[in-house]
């Protein structure tokens, strides 16, 4: 790539909007699934008896086990989310930079 | 391909006297044979082979071999991603350790997933974008390639030589138990078998033999969870008071969080090698290189995240289905061990409760069918780890240091045929020569390794325009040693098995302390580097980085 190039794509527009919106996007995502794991985590360590409560008083039932399945069922559509969204919006964004390199 | 033929009838002859053979005198712990499995197991050789014939007639270029051709879809790597993760170890292990503790079998495996949608986040599509072959393509993407190429290649082949100790030791203990076979005997089967597809096959027929062993361990432990259920109405409130009923615990302890984690920094510390040691496995990384663009390796991570979720879910399941079905039944417990030490112990160990139960539930058939698909998980991982080490042998050290990238592709195809033929033998050796050996920290330091080495040059070349070369190799080089030294500090190898009183590092897990001085130091020593050609490197980063989020000039896009 040379630096000509570079320049012409750092300055595109669209490439700009990519970038921006792309990195936010993934980031919010990154802390969404980091902020529900850490919390998990960290509640275990600390009072790990939060997550024995029971879901009711004459069940054995407790609370960590809806939330633990809920975990993994986040971390899947967390990963839907981003892929519906970076397969048509981000891609199409990128088809239009690559589309205005060819046509010079 | 007259070659082939004959190593495959002398395959299948040799594989039918082996088990001919299993019957001499056994010992305590090996089993009778069992017919239904090995039938099976027989089935799915067979068949795999097969598919290593179709795939070598379609492996002509180092491309194919690494890569297959490229050519693979979003769901189809998904699923073989998903085969590559979901080893014998998250099956049996994970299940096994629900069996024993309940809760904790969950907490352990909700962190064996959550890497996965970070990986697709900062991860999958710069590293599709940039990378041919291997993670090392991407991490000397812009700097020097002979030290980068080395110090990835290192930690790489560390992380898969470690990871298939586990295996093989897995495997023939595995087989000594299920089919009534000698360990060697085993070792040495997988190691041929693993050799066989990866020379010839290459990267397609593994992730074939992935994608057929995904879909077999899915439908056999779907069928196993289902059919628990449905002993409980599908209510999982039943599942849950018969299981505490069971173990006849006056606290609900199986049910909530026990001795797992017992304190903040190795709870901490255990997440984050979870989740960057995922990040960094080169067995998992090569895998985003077999699709055709970054709309396809985003795919991939979507059904993979999702097979595993489900794989883990219905292991939680299983385990408590062990715990209402197993547990207690003299059918499956060890008698000989009770008489000495009491409580309830199940005949080879609470790894085999997933095992017993598809008796439970299925009979000898279906007991027959699962002992098959864990020697199938077994024997893909093998075949993915295998094929990820001789790619950091040929491409990284032969062809990018040996050769400084003048290797031609034929030559470079067959120095990584013979780095599998290497490796399959230092894996039957390793495994032969660990089997007494206690190898609980072997997957720790895998994952430390590949959390603390490869993980943060991968990142950082991908996101940190700053990072030099002279930074990368000493901070990724001190991580890579502070990893090494604490496991050895740690409780597990310095009190467990050197016999030490008191471990010099308190903690199991070493990846909180092993990544930040890994991340610490490549900082520091990039940002202090002045030389000339840390200049250029940082000049670089612009160009990489359009490549890596737009996907313009990458490979495989720029060939049609």
């Amino acid at each position: 790539m040379t630096q000509e190039l570079v320049d012409k794509i750092k300055n595109n527009p669209d490439y700009q909007e990519l970038i921006s919106k792309r990195s936010s996007f993934s980031i919010k995502l990154s802390i969404a699934m980091l902020v529900v794991y850490f919390t998990f985590i960290l509640t275990i360590a600390f009072s790990p008896e939060t997550l024995g409560i029971p879901i009711s008083s004459d069940s054995v039932t407790t609370i960590g086990i809806p939330i633990g399945i809920a975990i993994i069922v986040f971390a899947f559509v967390l990963t839907g989310i981003y892929t519906k969204r970076a397969n048509g919006e981000f891609d199409d964004l990128s088809n239009k930079i690559k589309q205005a390199i060819k046509e010079d | 391909m007259n070659m082939f033929n004959r190593i495959f009838l002398f395959l299948i002859l040799g594989t039918i006297a082996v088990f001919a053979s299993g019957t001499i005198d056994g010992e305590i712990v090996k089993q009778d044979l069992n017919m239904s499995a090995i039938v099976m197991f027989v089935i799915f050789v067979g068949a795999t082979l097969g598919i290593t014939y179709w795939a070598a007639k379609r492996t002509k270029s180092a491309k194919d071999f690494y890569t297959a051709g490229g050519g693979i879809t979003g769901f189809q790597n998904g699923m073989a991603i998903a085969g590559d993760y979901m080893s014998a170890a998250s099956f049996l292990g994970i299940s096994g350790l629900v069996y024993l503790k309940g809760y904790d079998g969950l907490i352990y495996s909700i962190g064996f997933l959550v890497g996965w949608p970070i990986i697709l986040f900062m991860i999958a599509e710069p590293l599709r974008n940039l990378g041919k072959y291997t993670f090392a393509d991407v991490a000397a993407y812009r700097l020097r390639q002979t030290p980068i190429r080395s110090l990835a290649a290192a930690g790489s082949i560390a992380t898969v030589i470690l990871y298939l100790i586990a295996q093989m030791v897995g495997a023939g203990k595995l087989i000594q138990l299920l089919f009534g076979l000698e360990y060697e005997i085993a070792v040495v089967l997988v190691g041929v078998l693993m050799i066989l597809y990866v020379t010839f096959g290459g990267m397609l027929a593994t992730t074939w033999v992935q994608i057929v062993k995904a879909f077999l361990l899915l439908s056999g432990a779907t069928f196993m969870a289902i059919a628990v259920m449905a002993h409980y109405d599908f209510n999982f409130g039943s599942l849950f008071a018969a299981a505490v009923d069971m173990r006849n615990t006056e606290s609900l302890d199986i049910m909530s969080p026990g001795g797992l984690v017992s304190d903040p920094i190795s709870a901490i510390s255990l997440a984050v090698a979870l989740m960057f040691g995922t990040a960094g496995l080169p067995h998992i990384l090569m895998r985003f290189f077999t699709v055709s663009d970054a709309k396809e390796a985003r795919k991939s991570v979507f059904y993979a995240t999702g097979f595993i979720g489900y794989f883990y879910i219905l292991t939680f399941i299983i385990g408590f289905g062990a715990i209402v079905m197993v547990f207690q039944n003299p059918a499956y417990l060890d008698l000989a061990k009770q008489a000495i030490s009491g409580g309830s112990p199940i005949l080879g160990g609470k790894n085999m409760a997933a095992i017993h139960l598809s008796h439970a539930v299925g009979g000898d058939f279906f007991l027959g069918f699962i002992s098959a698909v864990a020697f199938a998980t077994i024997l893909a991982v093998v075949s993915g780890l295998t094929l990820a080490g001789a790619s950091a042998i040929s491409h990284d050290l032969y062809a990018s240091v040996f050769k400084k990238g003048k290797a031609d592709s034929m030559a470079e195809m067959r120095v990584s045929k013979m780095a599998t033929v290497g490796l399959g033998i230092v894996a039957i050796f390793m495994g032969i020569a660990f089997e007494q050996q206690n190898i609980a920290f072997v997957v720790g330091l895998a994952f430390a390794i590949a959390a603390s080495a490869n993980f943060p040059i991968l990142f950082l070349s991908m996101y940190w325009s700053k990072l030099t070369t002279r930074g990368a190799v000493i901070g990724g080089s001190l991580g890579l040693a502070t990893a090494v030294a604490l496991v050895i500090l740690g409780p597990i190898v310095w009190v467990d098995i050197l016999g030490n009183a008191e471990a010099v590092f308190p903690y199991k897990y070493p990846a909180l302390f092993s990544v930040t001085v890994s991340f610490v130091s490549i900082w520091f020593f990039s940002v202090t580097d002045k030389s000339h050609d840390g200049e250029a490197e940082r000049a670089a980063f612009e160009a990489q980085y359009i490549r890596s989020q737009t996907g313009i000039g990458a490979e495989g896009a720029s060939e049609h």
